[in-house]
């Protein structure tokens, strides 16, 4: 998403009278459970906002179905809370009428892994300039406890109460293997400055950028990144000039690996191996071809498309 | 030409030297059909056919006869393609009830449309009979019993060497007989074979080589018609100097969306709406649109909602099956009161059902497809003209009132092609993009005016009026809300607009007696044929009266009215209702057509119905044969 800062409704408006407090991009209070990773997702958002001074009547938050959907009632930006599964097409829809909005998306992983699949592989291949959040919990919440796509294998649920069946969908696997793919990056709820620097790269990136955000449900996945959180060594951190800073990160994350996210073959390889959790940006492609760039068309005044159409009635006539 | 007492399919052509002078049969009316197998572009001959016709100042009504199949067998009677062109010394509103000339490439293609009972019994037939020497002895074996089948009737079957001739011109028969009738065409009806040509050169534009050798085709067929055949049909032009352009139903809304001012269609290929596509694929570039194609049905729905949102009033064009997908989506922008416009161009159903083929069938789909309760606005143009000016009256009605539109158009307007009055488009009904002047912060995003249900739209882009719109029961600030007051309320303003929107429209015109025995009642594209036959019912003495609905949601003023002035009501429509007859059918179960439903329900009158599910267009005979019956004995099916 291009932050250039000056989208067109935003040119008149002085940059001093842009918003620069994240509680000015605050809506109403978030009602998600105490503990909930969305919450620190949102701070996240909020502060993204504040920091790049988005204008809030350009921006727009559309989202699907789900406890993390709600995410756009608690901003104070424009928002569509939209149908289950469906936010990328209505996002699409907003970002080809509104080239200049900046359009981020929110989505959990029924949304997006399961009954939104379809759209997340042609939404990965149009490469729009969107900021898309998978917010992972591994569950359905809002509806107490279902088994969605990237619940462990094994894990209880009240659909599967024997433990899911099937091996989990890997969602990194999934968008790197989408053609035109041009960001794909995981991080965590549980280590804010990476979540936040995480964020800003998307943001800043011009395509889609797809950012799997794991987090735990603290009712009912409560303890599937238990041992990720205690022992931060088990984490990989991958570390690029080109990649999601981590020099915040301190001695906290003593592990890292140098990945340079130009390199698709590598990101794959990465993403296959989940015998670890790793943080940071996977892959970037700057110069994949955008849809909305690609099919963008001179704006017709209305006595431009007057002219047009006589000429259509012409080509007609008897 | 007279070949009834020759010995079918062995008259020799007679040598031009031996010929009377043309018998010039001058008729107000004349229905043709070119039918070939598929491929061999008996399609494309019909069409420059009807174009020339049209352009010549005939009144042209164009059916076409599609075979379900992308390449169904040669030679097979079901696997015929081509085109009914009924044209008129006035204007034609549908496809009429038998064809009285045919040009058949075969006689299995020809025995399809004899066989569907499309063929008058004195028609005259122009055949191939380039099969009756046949390498093939099955080939000949199949020609003979053809022609047996086809001598049930007293078709005067004329032997037209289609292949042999076009093979002098070109290599592949085939690719050339098309043009070569054409021409035998042209002669017969005394076109005006400069325009043939212009319209050849239009249909092949960018193939010089193409046209060239079409062209000399044709003026083979013509000069072979000249030296061999001795009928011609004279239908008289009445040459109009008010502007027409000739459309078929699908480009008139393309261009009806252009005209509206709308500049993003979103949609999935889908028969027989995707021609709609075609045409703005082309069109829209050059008019600033922007033509989506979405990966699903859903996600044209999706887009074409989240582009109505951001800005100007954006539309999605579907059939059946991508309705049924469209639903979740329609309830959606219905909830969050997103001005939508949906054309879904009917065919037969359920499920795949028809694809190229004719049905009204959606209507209640439409209405009621929604879960929950979901008002929406529903027209039905009933013309080809009128699939044009619906697309702006729908744009109007779903920004006004912050509502989506539904337009119903099918499978006969979206390929018949009419001559129409060139629409002299208004600057006025260009969309402007909302207005996005700032309003003060907390702004109601649905300041719902208690009485109409109306409320300002606030876009995003508009300076502190920033707020989430929602599917979930929300309040006026769009603020979810799941208490009781505020549900009912949300229900109450949405279906308020309905209302309102019917008190602002004219009750519908009753073409006939104001007052008698039969009021016949249709929608969509059966008007012309539903008006013939009326017509020609009153000719005969019957007391009928019709009257065509175009506002379906909400349902024009005044009907019950209107209805109470005839002894019976009956809707005519194409989608399925029991017979009163049928087994096990009672007054009480009877599964009625679908506007009769409706008409029932709104005025409380007894309406009846007549309907047919063949797939074709209604035949103004059919009709008329239902207006006997039913103005006659006042009853039965």
């Amino acid at each position: 998403m291009s932050g250039d800062g000056c989208s067109l409704l935003g040119c008149g408006v002085e940059d001093e009278d842009r918003p620069h407090d994240m509680s000015e991009y605050a809506g109403a209070a978030a009602r998600w459970c105490p503990g909930c990773g969305d919450h620190a997702v949102l701070t996240s958002v909020q502060r993204l906002l504040a920091e790049e001074r988005l204008a809030p009547e350009s921006t727009v938050f559309v989202s699907g179905i789900g406890c993390s959907s709600r995410f756009p009632h608690y901003l104070r930006t424009y928002g569509f809370h939209g149908l289950h599964g469906r936010a990328l097409p209505v996002a699409t829809g907003v970002k080809l009428e509104r080239p200049d909005f900046d359009v981020f998306v929110v989505m959990g992983d029924g949304d997006c892994c399961s009954i939104g699949a379809g759209h997340w592989l042609h939404a990965t291949r149009y490469n729009m300039d969107l900021t898309v959040l998978l917010l992972d919990n591994a569950i359905y919440g809002l509806t107490k406890d279902q088994t969605s796509p990237t619940t462990p294998q094994g894990f209880a649920t009240k659909t599967q109460p024997k433990g899911s069946w099937l091996p989990p969908l890997n969602p990194l696997t999934t968008a790197l293997g989408v053609t035109n793919a041009s960001f794909v990056a995981q991080t965590a709820e549980w280590v804010p400055a990476h979540l936040y620097e995480t964020l800003k790269a998307a943001y800043h990136h011009d395509g889609f950028s797809f950012v799997r955000i794991l987090q735990r449900c603290p009712v009912w996945t409560p303890t599937i990144f238990q041992k990720a959180v205690k022992d931060s060594t088990s984490v990989e951190v991958l570390v690029h000039d080109e990649g999601v800073p981590a020099a915040d990160l301190g001695r906290a994350f003593p592990n890292r690996i140098v990945h340079d996210p130009r390199d698709l073959h590598a990101a794959r390889r990465l993403a296959e191996d989940t015998s670890r959790i790793r943080l940071g940006l996977l892959y970037r492609d700057p110069s994949a071809p955008r849809y909305e760039e690609t099919r963008a068309l001179p704006k017709h005044t209305a006595e431009e498309r007057m002219r047009v159409l006589e000429a259509e009635l012409d080509r007609y006539a008897v | 030409m007279d070949t009834a007492k020759a010995p079918v399919g062995d008259v020799p052509a007679p040598a031009a030297t031996s010929r009377r002078a043309p018998r010039v049969l001058r008729v107000r009316e004349h229905t043709v059909e070119i039918v070939s197998d598929s491929g061999e572009g008996a399609q494309k001959c019909g069409q420059i056919f009807g174009a020339v016709s049209a352009k010549m100042g005939n009144g042209v009504w164009t059916v076409e006869i599609i075979p379900a199949e992308i390449q169904p067998p040669a030679r097979t009677p079901p696997g015929g393609s081509g085109n009914r062109v009924r044209i008129g010394v006035g204007p034609v509103t549908n496809g009429g009830d038998e064809a009285n000339l045919v040009v058949a490439f075969n006689e299995q293609v020809l025995l399809g449309r004899h066989r569907l009972h499309a063929i008058a019994d004195d028609a005259v037939i122009l055949l191939d009979d380039v099969w009756s020497r046949h390498d093939d002895a099955e080939v000949r074996r199949q020609w003979e019993a053809g022609l047996l089948e086809l001598g049930s009737k007293a078709y005067r079957i004329v032997p037209v060497p289609l292949e042999e001739e076009s093979q002098k011109l070109v290599e592949n028969p085939r690719k050339g007989k098309n043009m070569f009738a054409l021409g035998v065409l042209c002669w017969i009806y005394g076109r005006d074979l400069d325009r043939a040509r212009e319209q050849i050169a239009h249909q092949f534009r960018g193939k010089k080589d193409a046209t060239a050798q079409n062209v000399a085709l044709l003026d083979a067929g013509h000069a072979w018609a000249d030296a061999h055949l001795d009928l011609r049909v004279d239908v008289p032009a009445t040459p109009t100097d008010a502007a027409m352009v000739v459309t078929n139903g699908n480009e008139a809304i393309g261009m009806g969306a252009m005209a509206a001012g709308m500049s993003l269609c979103a949609m999935y290929p889908i028969t027989p709406a995707t021609s709609v596509s075609h045409y703005l694929g082309e069109a829209f570039d050059r008019a600033g649109g922007l033509l989506h194609q979405a990966e699903d049905e859903i996600a044209a729905a999706g887009v074409a909602i989240g582009a109505s949102y951001a800005g100007r009033t954006a539309f999605t064009i579907t059939s059946g099956p991508g309705l049924a997908l469209k639903t979740e989506f329609l309830g959606l922008a219905v909830m969050t009161e997103t001005p939508l416009v949906l054309v879904d161009v009917q065919r037969g159903g359920p499920s795949t059902g028809l694809p190229t083929k004719v049905e009204q069938s959606d209507l209640l789909a439409a209405m009621f497809g929604q879960p929950g309760d979901a008002p929406k606005v529903v027209l039905a143009p009933a013309t080809i003209e009128e699939c044009f000016h619906v697309m702006v009256t729908a744009r109007r009605i779903a920004e006004s009132f912050r509502v989506p539109v539904l337009v119903l158009s099918d499978a006969n307007l979206a390929t018949g092609v009419q001559p129409w009055p060139r629409p002299t488009p208004d600057a006025a009904w260009q969309a402007e993009p909302p207005e996005l002047t700032a309003v003060a912060e907390g702004t109601k995003p649905y300041d719902w005016d208690g009485r109409l249900g109306l409320s300002r739209r606030v876009a995003p882009g508009t300076p502190g009026g920033m707020h989430t719109v929602t599917g979930l029961s929300h309040d006026e600030r769009s603020k979810v809300a799941y208490d009781a007051e505020t549900h009912a309320r949300g229900c109450t303003m949405r279906s308020r607009k309905l209302a309102v929107l019917q008190q602002t429209l004219v009750p519908p015109t009753v073409v006939g007696p104001a007052s008698g025995d039969l009021l016949v009642v249709g929608w969509g594209s059966t008007k012309g044929a539903i008006e013939e036959a009326a017509d020609r019912a009153r000719a005969e003495g019957l007391s009928v009266a019709t009257l065509h609905l175009r506002f379906l949601s909400p349902l024009e003023p005044g009907l019950t009215e209107v209805f109470r002035r005839y002894r019976r009501v009956m809707t005519v429509e194409i989608n399925y209702s029991d017979a009163p007859d049928d087994p096990f059918v009672t007054e009480e179960n009877r599964r009625r057509g679908q506007l009769s439903m409706l008409l029932r329900s709104a005025t409380l009158v007894d309406v009846d119905c007549w309907t047919l599910v063949r797939g074709e267009p209604l035949r103004p005979g059919q009709v008329l044969a239902a207006m006997r019956r039913r103005a006659q004995t006042g009853g039965g099916a």
